[in-house]
């Protein structure tokens, strides 16, 4: 028995098998079952009002050539419309978030009366549930009462009302905004405590010999944060590419803002067609998945630094 | 406090106030609209006027919404409960015990946890169906567990390797079998990593929304977001934003009073491990 392994040993493979059983059969359960069977799906013609009644469709659900035409999820201009959107959602959403993330972690980070409350503070936002924050934003961009409108026109900025969740103009960035308000805590939380490993030494040395604080925070600041940066944009990424309650409850299932998720549930559950709804899920899965691979690979964060925070950010 | 310029102090300041109107203001303003009345809703104020509290009277004048409050508190109940044991007993084993494959379970742990939601959607449709569990509580429990679980396994997973092993050669000594180990030297300890877990748990089923629309079918089987997301007024085009403001605020006020009070835990929780790669 070696000292760095506790109870470990040989005869112990058992005892790990008792131990583990129960946590891997629930998520066999509950995780591999449904996404084996949501695949599965993917290549049948199934419908949600008689899920066992269904026929073997192949690829059609996908792509499918007929009569000189195609049809399927490849083929629809609105899914196309619903992937740009997710891409520039996670985008916009993602990089904003880093930027503010960074910078309200700085402001958090400096020493001055009170700053244990206004950490508390800035909390609030992550705190809220989702819905909650979709209404109370849809409320305060409300066309004609809401108090955007109203602020920005005191503040001549705007000189009539803009209805800025119907408008297709303005509805996906309204939607971003929302996202950014609610999760750069989060990110602003993992930068912090980033920072709070950088030793004092480094600055005060920075400070001696007079170098610039945008030097001290671009040389010393920013590398030694690096791998806490990359592991909170690979969560904030992941959650921006299956965003789903906000962009329902601001906007339903309008096509300004749809997403690969708003889209492939209402194929599921609004038009009740379980084989194409669970092709769009399956294309979904894929494509967060490849941007999760193509990420990791480029920027190989530690995998044990991906310990805690998961669900974190999107709960 | 260390110098700083005027200058520097200003702009300090002036961002500290920033960020506070930034992150309070929506919750300020949804309090401020949850106590307007009638048609007072749609005059805008900024600051409050009178404190009328009829729209709270109204949400739960019928019941149901009391009703979604304990649907979500019963979810989350048991969701946390199934986690923290089903959690601790495969961390003790993936954090204390060397077998093969441990890495590889670990791995594929967080690999659910990247799932996106709609991936399993249908999937998880006809599971509960065929469980009979559909337009239940324990449907949406069990669903729950897709987030929780890898959650938690992986957070105590982290906590209880940190553990000095001493303590349980100690017990091994003392001719201690692994659930002796396990109920009567971890569990004491791992309360502080079991508390922020289960936390966490709690937040993650009280808000979620999509499964709780997608499985349930009746009022009275709703949890508190989807009763938000649904509430609708007399009419059809007049959404009742007053009553929807004190639903919104009532379920958001215990949860952020949650937050503030354990920050100190959550925020070491959200981070374990994140700061030391």
């Amino acid at each position: 028995m070696s000292a760095t392994t506790g109870a470990g040993g040989r005869g112990s493979t058992r005892t790990a098998a008792v131990f583990l059983s129960p946590m891997m059969a629930v998520l066999a359960l509950v995780a591999v079952w449904p996404l084996a069977r949501t695949i599965w799906f993917g290549f049948t013609d199934a419908s949600l009002t008689a899920p066992g009644d269904y026929g073997l469709v192949g690829f059609a659900n996908y792509l499918e050539a007929y009569d000189g035409a195609w049809y399927g999820i490849l083929a629809d201009p609105t899914w196309w419309r619903a992937l740009a959107n997710t891409l520039i959602f996670a985008a916009a959403s993602v990089t904003l978030e880093t930027v503010l993330g960074i910078a309200m972690a700085l402001v958090l980070n400096a020493e001055f009366r009170g700053r244990g409350w206004v950490r508390a503070a800035v909390l609030v936002p992550w705190a809220i549930p989702t819905v909650v924050s979709a209404k109370m934003w849809a409320w305060m961009l409300h066309d004609q009462f809401g108090i955007v409108n109203a602020g920005l026109m005191a503040l001549g900025l705007i000189d009539r009302p803009v209805a800025w969740l119907a408008d297709a103009t303005t509805a996906l960035p309204a939607v971003i905004l929302v996202d950014v308000w609610k999760t750069t805590p989060f990110v602003a939380l993992l930068m912090l405590a980033a920072l709070q490993t950088v030793p004092r030494d480094c600055y005060e040395a920075a400070r001696v010999d007079g170098i610039p604080a945008w030097k001290v925070f671009v040389f010393i600041t920013l590398p030694l944060i690096r791998p806490a940066l990359a592991v909170a944009v690979v969560f904030r990424l992941l959650d921006a590419l299956r965003v789903f309650d906000l962009v329902y409850v601001m906007t339903g299932n309008a096509e300004a803002t749809m997403t690969l998720s708003v889209h492939a549930r209402q194929q599921l559950v609004q038009f009740q067609d379980m084989g194409y709804g669970s092709a769009a899920s399956t294309l979904l899965f894929l494509v967060v998945g490849l941007v999760t691979i193509l990420w990791l690979a480029v920027l190989r964060p530690d995998r044990s630094a991906v310990a805690g925070q998961r669900e974190g950010a999107g709960a | 406090m260390t110098r700083r310029s005027p200058l520097a102090a200003a702009g300090l300041a002036l961002a500290v106030v920033l960020l506070l109107l930034w992150s309070l203001f929506p919750l300020y303003y949804a309090v401020l609209t949850s106590m307007e009345s009638g048609s007072g809703i749609f005059r805008i104020r900024w600051w409050p006027e009178a404190i009328e509290l009829g729209n709270y009277r109204a949400l739960f004048a019928t019941g149901a919404f009391g009703r979604s409050i304990l649907n979500s508190v019963l979810v989350a109940v048991l969701v946390v409960t199934a986690s923290a044991a089903l959690g601790l007993t495969a961390a003790h084993a993936l954090g204390r015990i060397r077998f093969p494959g441990r890495r590889l379970i670990l791995l594929a742990v967080l690999a659910v946890s990247m799932f996106p939601q709609v991936a399993v959607l249908s999937g998880m449709f006809t599971l509960i169906r065929g469980l009979g569990l559909y337009n239940s509580l324990w449907g949406l429990a069990l669903a729950y567990l897709l987030f929780t679980l890898p959650f938690t396994v992986w957070v105590l997973t982290t906590f209880i390797r940190e553990l000095p092993v001493e303590i349980e050669e100690a017990a091994i000594m003392d001719g201690a079998g692994p659930f002796t180990i396990l109920i009567r030297i971890f569990l004491p300890l791992m309360w502080p990593a079991i508390v922020t877990t289960g936390l966490i748990a709690f937040i993650i089923a009280w808000n979620e929304f999509l499964f709780a629309l997608t499985f349930t079918l009746t009022d009275d089987m709703r949890t508190v977001p989807v009763a938000i997301a649904l509430l609708t007024g007399g009419s059809q085009h007049e959404l009742p934003w007053g009553m929807i403001m004190a639903a919104s605020v009532t379920v958001t006020l215990p949860l952020v009073a949650l937050v503030l009070v354990f920050q100190r835990r959550l925020v070491a929780g959200l981070t374990a491990g994140a700061v030391k790669g």
